[in-house]
């Protein structure tokens, strides 16, 4: 597996006349796992978005290793990008395999045997290898989720996105999906993780980023950003969440 | 009393039409149906997809085109185009009335079918794009393979009910002028019921009808009843997955 490092300069993103990010600043080494905290409407989900195009940069820049792709091939650059949503997504007309399968054949073109053989590896890998000919609709949030964690992986990205991949579980279920996150985040996969769960952000992140007003206000390793946070406003908002 | 039975159910002039109506003009309203629903299902879904491009200069062609063809009789583009364009399509279809009334049909039947398209595919949920997105897949893969599938699948039931309009709607091409040979089950049962001034003829050719659309119309009661309750395909898989993945 080769892992880029991602890096977004002075980035913005505007929707019509509201300015969602303005002027985003984030570093993540390759191999390390950075989660995104902060309140709502601050523009979590947006830069994840604009990190592979799904929403188009008004100003700025994203790199991967160092090189600018915020003008390449959106589908070129989305190839080296994983992304992970908060309501799975998962292709509802196809089954578990074939959810797998389609972007494995269609974008990497590999054979049917390939394919097949890849993405049932994957969903070993996330303990569904027996659900692949079952439709989602049977399978639980927490299997969706693991489902969708599986297909993203079986393109072999650079760098993986999770959008509040655990918000729309529930809470039994949240357990299983963030432990396979860490699990990840434990071979050296390039992550950034929007999340709510503080506890995953202080066990797992190697920094976190705190996002207000569309803008990273502050920084740093967990343990710093958790225990003595220099910006009152991350004060505050860790003084509602904890 | 009984000449009002007489005239709606005489058993002689139904046993003298019922041959006709089977052998030549179920045929030959199948024919009509059949091709235009074809022809109609693959105008209405380029007319869907045309109407929901990001282009203006795409989705303006297929909006007045929509406009036009729901918006006028049936029997104004039937005649317009049967009548119409004979004389450019005779070298290439003779004088036989068949092949422009199939387009006429058609052009008819793809306006509404486009509408339905069009709102299948809106109905399917952004995610499901945006995952399609996300791994890669280009635009027209996206479309091709994810998005449309899902649209379809839940318009089943309205694209069945135009499949019954055209069923119906195909006894219009009896204004372009019809052979003995190109009689549909309407000129049937409307010429022996003219000759005999009898309206059995016509009864039973209305029961033909009714042989064909009642049957499309349990069809369409099934598969409706099947995507909204969900069925049992798999060890407990059902299709209610038409809803968007959520929680």
């Amino acid at each position: 597996m080769t892992n880029s490092s991602l890096r977004v300069a002075d980035l913005h993103v505007s929707f019509g006349t509201l300015e969602v990010l303005r002027g985003v600043d984030l570093a993540v080494p390759s191999g390390s796992t950075t989660c995104v905290i902060g309140p709502s409407g601050s523009g979590k989900s947006t830069l994840l978005r604009a990190i592979n195009q799904l929403e188009r940069p008004s100003r700025g820049d994203v790199l991967l290793d160092e090189v600018s792709v915020v003008r390449a091939d959106p589908d070129a650059l989305r190839r080296r990008i994983g992304m992970v949503f908060q309501h799975f997504n998962l292709f509802a007309h196809r089954t578990v395999l074939d959810n797998l399968v389609l972007p494995l054949r269609s974008v990497l073109r590999l054979s049917k045997e390939e394919a097949r053989e890849r993405a049932l590896g994957h969903l070993g890998d996330v303990g569904l290898a027996d659900k692949a000919p079952y439709r989602p609709s049977a399978l639980s949030g927490g299997q969706r989720q693991r489902v969708a964690i599986a297909r993203a992986l079986a393109m072999r990205p650079e760098v993986m996105l999770f959008d509040e991949a655990t918000s729309a579980l529930d809470p039994e279920l949240v357990k299983g999906v963030l432990g396979l996150m860490a699990e990840l985040s434990a071979t050296g996969m390039t992550m950034v993780v929007v999340t709510h769960e503080m506890g995953f952000a202080r066990s797992v992140a190697d920094q976190v980023a705190f996002m207000d007003h569309g803008r990273v206000v502050e920084v740093g390793p967990p343990g710093r950003v958790f225990e003595s946070p220099s910006s009152p406003r991350l004060r505050r908002f860790l003084d509602q969440v904890l | 009393m009984s000449d009002l039975l007489d005239t709606f159910l005489n058993w002689d002039y139904i046993a003298e039409v019922l041959p006709d109506l089977l052998k030549t003009g179920l045929v030959n309203t199948l024919v009509l149906a059949g091709f235009s629903a074809v022809l109609g299902t693959v105008l209405g879904l380029g007319l869907a997809l045309l109407g929901l491009s990001h282009r203006r200069w795409l989705r303006w062609p297929a909006r007045v085109y929509t406009d036009i063809f729901r918006g006028l009789p049936a029997i104004v583009t039937i005649l317009l185009v049967g009548q119409g364009l004979a004389v450019v399509a005779r070298p290439l279809v003779g004088t036989n009335p068949y092949p422009l009334g199939i387009l006429a049909l058609s052009l008819i039947a793809s306006a509404y079918i486009g509408e339905i398209f069009r709102a299948g595919i809106q109905s399917v949920d952004k995610g499901q794009s945006e995952a399609a997105r996300a791994l890669g897949m280009t635009h027209t893969a996206t479309m091709a393979r994810v998005v449309v599938p899902q649209g379809i699948r839940r318009v089943l039931p309205a694209l069945v009910n135009q499949f019954i309009s055209l069923v119906k709607d195909s006894s219009l091409v009896y204004f372009l002028g019809l052979l003995v040979s190109q009689r549909e089950l309407f000129r049937i049962g409307q010429d022996l019921a003219a000759n005999t001034g009898n309206q059995s003829p016509l009864v039973a050719a209305g029961l033909v009808y009714l042989a064909i659309t009642v049957p499309l119309t349990h069809l369409v009661n099934a598969v409706d009843r099947r995507l909204r309750e969900g069925r049992p395909v798999r060890g407990g898989d059902t299709l209610d997955e038409l809803e968007p993945a959520r929680g």
